[in-house]
Parts: C-alpha cells; sequence; structure tokens
C-alpha cells in the first residue's frame, strides 16, 4: 500500500487530522501570546512595550476570529457547530472550550479593545462623516461620554479585564495542549508537560508575531522604530523561549529516560520521517538558532541596525520553528501505528477543502482583518497622542 | 450619582451582554427539540423515529428460498459464510421517488430557509415483489477488492492480492467464479 511500512490498523493508514488542525493551535497560540505581550504593559506596567500594546490587541482579535475557520472547515457542516453552545456536554472539554472562545473574545478582547479606544471611538465619530461616522456611532455605543471621570473608570475595568484576561489566555491555548495531552492512546501526544508547553509555545509566537508585524508596519509607514521597545520585546522573547525549550526538552529527555514501549517506534520516526521537520526545522532551525541570535543581542553590544535585522531573522525562525512545532505533535502523532509495527505518511492535498491552498489562505485571512481594524482603529502611539490632543 | 453616570456606557455594554444572552435563550428555547434530554444526552424523539424505519435487510433464508442453486453452490465454497446481502444490496429497497418538475432558483431558496420534510417512496422487497426491485449486479472489480485489496492489516492467511498487479484491469470474474472463488472450484463462469 502506498507510504506504508509495516502494520498499520486499517483506521490509521490515512490521517484523520490534517494541516488544518495544525493550523489551529498556530493561529490560537498567535492570539494568546500576542495577549499576553499587551498584558505586560497594562498589567506589569512594562512602559517600553507600550508602542505594541493596541497592535498586540488587534492582532489577537484579527487571529481569534479566524481561529475557528480551520476547525469548521476541517468538520464541514458549519450550520451544526451553534449546537455545541445550546446542547453542550459537560464532559466534553471542546464543547466547554467553545464556551472559553466565546468569553475570551467577547468579555476579555473586545471589550479590553473598546475601553481603551473608546475615547478615540468618540474623536472619530465625532470628526467623520457618512458611512463611518454610522460605523464609529454604533462602536460608542450612543455614549459620548469622554469625561476625566469616565476615562478614569475605563481604564481601571481595562486593567481588571486584562488581569482576567492573563488566565483566559492561558486557558484558550492550555485548551488545545489540554485535548492532545489527554488522548493516553497515543503516546507521542498523551503527556501532562502538553498544555504548558502549548502555553509557552503560544506565548512565544506571539511575542515574535507581533514583534515583526511592529517593525514591518512602522517600516512601510515610513516611521522610525522605537528601538527601546523593540530590545524590550526581545528580551521577553529570549526568557519565555528558554523557558518554552526547557519544557519541550525536559519532555524529550523525560521520554528517552522513561523509554516505554513506544520508545522504539517513536525514535525510529523521529531519526527517519520526522528527521527534518523536527530535528532540523523545529530544534536546530526554530528554537536554537532564534535563542542563539537573540541571546546575543542580550551579552553583546551591537549597533542598532544589526540588532534590528537580528530580531527579524530571530522572529521568523521562531514562527517557522513553532510552525513545525504543531506540525510535529499533530501530524507526527498519526504517523506511527498503535501496534508500534508500522508507520504511514501524510501528503498534503493543494486543492481542496483540507489542502495547502486553503491553509496559505487561513493564515493570510488573519492579517486582512488586521489591515481592516488598523484602518478603523489606528493603534499607533502618535495617532493616540493626537487624539488625546485633540480631546483636550 | 456622577459615577453611575460616568460609568453609564459600561452599563451599555453590560446591556449588550445581557441582551445577547436573552436572545441566545430564545433561540435555544425553540432550536433545541422538546425531546432533548429525555433519556440522555440526544433527542429522545430520535428513537421512535429509528425503531419505524422499515426493515430492509433480510438474511440469507429469504434470497435462498428462490435461489436454491446459487445457495448450493456458495455453501459449497469459500464464501459460505458471506451473506447474500452483503455483495447484492439490502433485499427491500425504497422505490424511486416520483419525478417532479425542477425546482426554480425562487423554489430553491424558499427550500433552503423553510426546509419541509419530504414523504419517502415506499420500500419493497425484492422477495415480495421481484419484478419492481431488482437487486444490481455488482461491478467485481470494486467488489472483490473491497476484502481481498492487500494490506499490511489484513491477517497473512487472508486472501489478498495487488489488484494492479493480480488482473491488469480485468474484472475478477473472468476468473473468479464469486459465488465459489476458487479457481480449482469451477473457474471461469
Amino acid at each position: 500500500m502506498n507510504g506504508v511500512e509495516g502494520f498499520m490498523y486499517p483506521n490509521e493508514v490515512g490521517l484523520q487530522w490534517s494541516v488544518l488542525i495544525v493550523l489551529y493551535p498556530f493561529i490560537t497560540g498567535l492570539v494568546a501570546g500576542a495577549f499576553i505581550l499587551a498584558s505586560l504593559e497594562r498589567v506589569f506596567r512594562v512602559e517600553a512595550v507600550k508602542p505594541t500594546y493596541r497592535l498586540a490587541l488587534l492582532t489577537a482579535l484579527s487571529f481569534l476570529l479566524v481561529a475557528p475557520l480551520p476547525l469548521q472547515l476541517h468538520l464541514g457542516h458549519p450550520e451544526r457547530s451553534p449546537e455545541m453552545y445550546f446542547t453542550p456536554h459537560s464532559t466534553s472539554a471542546m464543547a466547554m472550550f467553545g464556551y472559553v472562545y466565546l468569553w475570551y473574545l467577547m468579555a476579555v478582547l473586545v471589550l479590553e479593545i473598546w475601553l481603551d479606544y473608546r475615547r478615540d471611538i468618540v474623536m472619530l465619530y465625532q470628526s467623520s462623516k457618512g458611512l463611518l461616522r454610522l460605523v464609529y456611532g454604533i462602536m460608542t455605543l450612543g455614549s459620548t461620554n469622554i469625561s476625566e471621570r469616565a476615562l478614569a473608570i475605563d481604564d481601571k475595568v481595562g486593567w481588571i479585564v486584562t488581569l482576567i484576561g492573563i488566565p483566559s489566555a492561558f486557558m484558550l491555548h492550555g485548551y488545545v495542549g489540554f485535548i492532545f495531552g489527554s488522548i493516553k492512546a497515543n503516546p507521542w501526544w498523551s503527556s501532562p508537560l502538553m498544555p504548558v508547553v502549548f502555553i509557552f509555545s503560544a506565548m512565544v509566537s506571539g511575542i515574535a508575531g507581533v514583534m515583526l508585524l511592529y517593525m514591518a508596519a512602522t517600516r512601510l509607514r515610513g516611521q522610525k522604530i522605537d528601538v527601546h521597545c523593540v530590545d524590550t520585546i526581545a528580551m521577553y522573547l529570549f526568557y519565555i523561549f528558554i523557558i518554552d525549550f526547557s519544557l519541550e526538552m525536559l519532555d524529550l529527555i523525560h521520554r528517552i529516560y522513561e523509554a516505554d514501549e513506544s520508545f522504539r517506534s517513536l525514535n525510529f520516526l523521529v531519526h527517519t520521517q520526522l528527521y527534518i521537520p523536527h530535528i532540523v526545522i523545529q530544534i536546530c532551525l526554530g528554537t536554537l538558532t532564534p535563542i542563539i541570535l537573540l541571546g546575543i543581542t542580550q551579552v553583546v553590544k551591537l549597533n542598532e541596525i544589526v540588532r534590528k535585522r537580528m530580531y527579524v531573522v530571530a522572529g521568523c525562525l521562531t514562527l517557522v520553528g513553532i510552525f513545525a512545532m504543531r506540525w510535529n505533535v499533530v501530524i507526527g502523532g498519526q504517523l506511527f501505528s498503535k501496534s508500534f509495527l508500522g508507520y504511514t505518511t501524510y501528503k498534503m492535498t493543494l486543492v481542496t477543502r483540507e489542502g495547502l491552498l486553503v491553509a496559505v489562505f487561513l493564515t493570510l485571512l488573519p492579517l486582512v482583518f488586521l489591515w481592516v481594524f488598523v484602518k478603523l482603529l489606528p493603534p499607533w502611539p502618535e495617532k493616540a497622542a493626537e487624539a488625546a490632543a485633540a480631546g483636550d | 450619582m456622577s459615577v453611575f453616570k460616568d460609568a453609564g456606557h459600561l452599563f451599555r455594554f453590560a446591556g449588550l451582554f445581557v441582551l445577547a444572552f436573552l436572545i441566545f435563550l430564545v433561540v435555544r428555547h425553540y432550536v433545541v427539540p422538546k425531546s432533548f434530554g429525555q433519556y440522555g444526552h440526544y433527542r429522545g424523539a430520535a428513537m421512535g423515529e429509528i425503531a419505524a424505519h422499515p426493515v430492509k435487510f433480510s438474511g440469507h433464508d429469504a434470497c435462498e428460498a428462490c435461489h436454491s442453486d446459487v445457495a448450493e453452490k456458495k455453501n459449497a465454497g469459500k464464501h459460505a459464510h458471506v451473506n447474500c446481502e452483503a455483495c447484492h444490496g439490502a433485499l427491500a429497497r425504497r422505490l424511486p421517488a416520483p419525478a417532479e418538475p425542477a425546482p426554480d432558483m425562487l423554489q430553491k431558496l424558499v427550500a433552503l430557509a423553510i426546509p419541509r420534510p419530504v414523504a419517502d417512496p415506499p420500500v419493497v422487497r425484492h422477495a415480495d415483489d421481484p419484478s419492481s426491485v431488482v437487486p444490481e449486479r455488482p461491478d467485481t472489480a470494486v467488489l472483490c477488492a473491497r476484502c481481498h485489496a492487500a494490506s499490511a492489516a489484513k491477517p497473512k492467511g487472508f486472501p489478498q492480492v495487488v489488484i494492479a498487479e493480480h488482473s491488469n484491469g480485468l474484472p475478477c470474474e473472468t476468473c473468479h467464479q464469486p459465488h465459489s472463488p476458487a479457481i480449482d472450484a469451477g473457474g471461469a463462469k
């Protein structure tokens, strides 16, 4: 049989979860990571990252809106998905997650963005005309009160919402790891470390993603990149990446030391089919290289241009590495037989419902949403300053 | 009082949530079937609906009553324990639905928005009315491959072949009699 080596049970030959299920944790990871970066400024008062605060929130929202689409496409029958909300089963982690998603979208992200932008929204409502005025008018919810006291209340409530948002972001992404980690029949997935590894890798990808978006957008707008800001983001990225890598290595070492009945089979897989995606792309290219690059920027005094270039390279490699991690978990976990006596292969299709083109489209779609949000609610610090000045 | 005045917009936002929740409850009331949860986490009325489905499979006895010559041949060969309906399909079939004029675009849209139940055509058994429901002659190139295509997951003793190499595109019945497939048991029919 094509692509099958040794013994496979009949239901293992074709993979059930495709590239779209790889994309799903990658996208939710970016959401959670972007939100954690935003919380650095809001809750932990890291003022240096302020220029990315609003961009991080809009990025999180854009990616969160796209997050369910890979699942909808994979499962089919999107018209049935509301049934998960209407008749949830209390023992289903996936059903409960539907509520976590909705909570995170509406009670955390939308509310926080609305509170943070309310002053701008009112100013834009008063200065715009036509359809835009109507849009901003709806966004004000009919309240144009931007008195000092009202804004102070917004600030306090926003702080509380962000504080609640941090565990929510952890739940949002920890859930994906929880689902994989609880599949006891699959030794590649079944590990209590899985949710923790997913959360930290989410933070890494989200922080790298927002850093790259901030640098690219600032460059495109012809503005000067705030080097102190990207230095600080890179520093946090470096530290969190080290924790993430340590956890992944802890998991790996534990598997090697434990060497249970699945070890020989998994070891063979890592040295053959998964060698390029796991060892070369995920660990060497996507983890060690960015950690070394970021580490160099932390210990060696480099000039601004070199640092920025290193951040761009490290950021891109980080995203590649985290995507490879999702790939290796989702696809890698389906390549071996539960009999540990055979292996199958995954051949990605191109123009099908779960093919490469759809995956590329879904990866780019959040950037389109982000573009619309940025046009509607400019996140740039100087715009906020202008709005503040106009309000005073 | 000024706190309430300055926090008025928050009450509006909260009001939106309450409104959305109320809409959710109303929609849920209409969307969730009344019998949901009657016996478990599913629609209770589904049990009765499934039980009311006409039985389509009849077992090999119903076939053998008329086709005793085929049964004799089959029972002497390797396929003795393969039920007739496993290859020929269920003994009872639905009669084809009466032809209706093709719906125009408007009718299609209305049907999408307001699906209406369509009465199923009646089920008739081949054994009761052999002329109205005739089992299709299976395509052996597809049918035999379902069980006999080589797979590492099948027991070693089970007869299996790599189809492309084995038959070179010829239908299996060119050499094998499906009711008693061993070539020395009868060969080509």
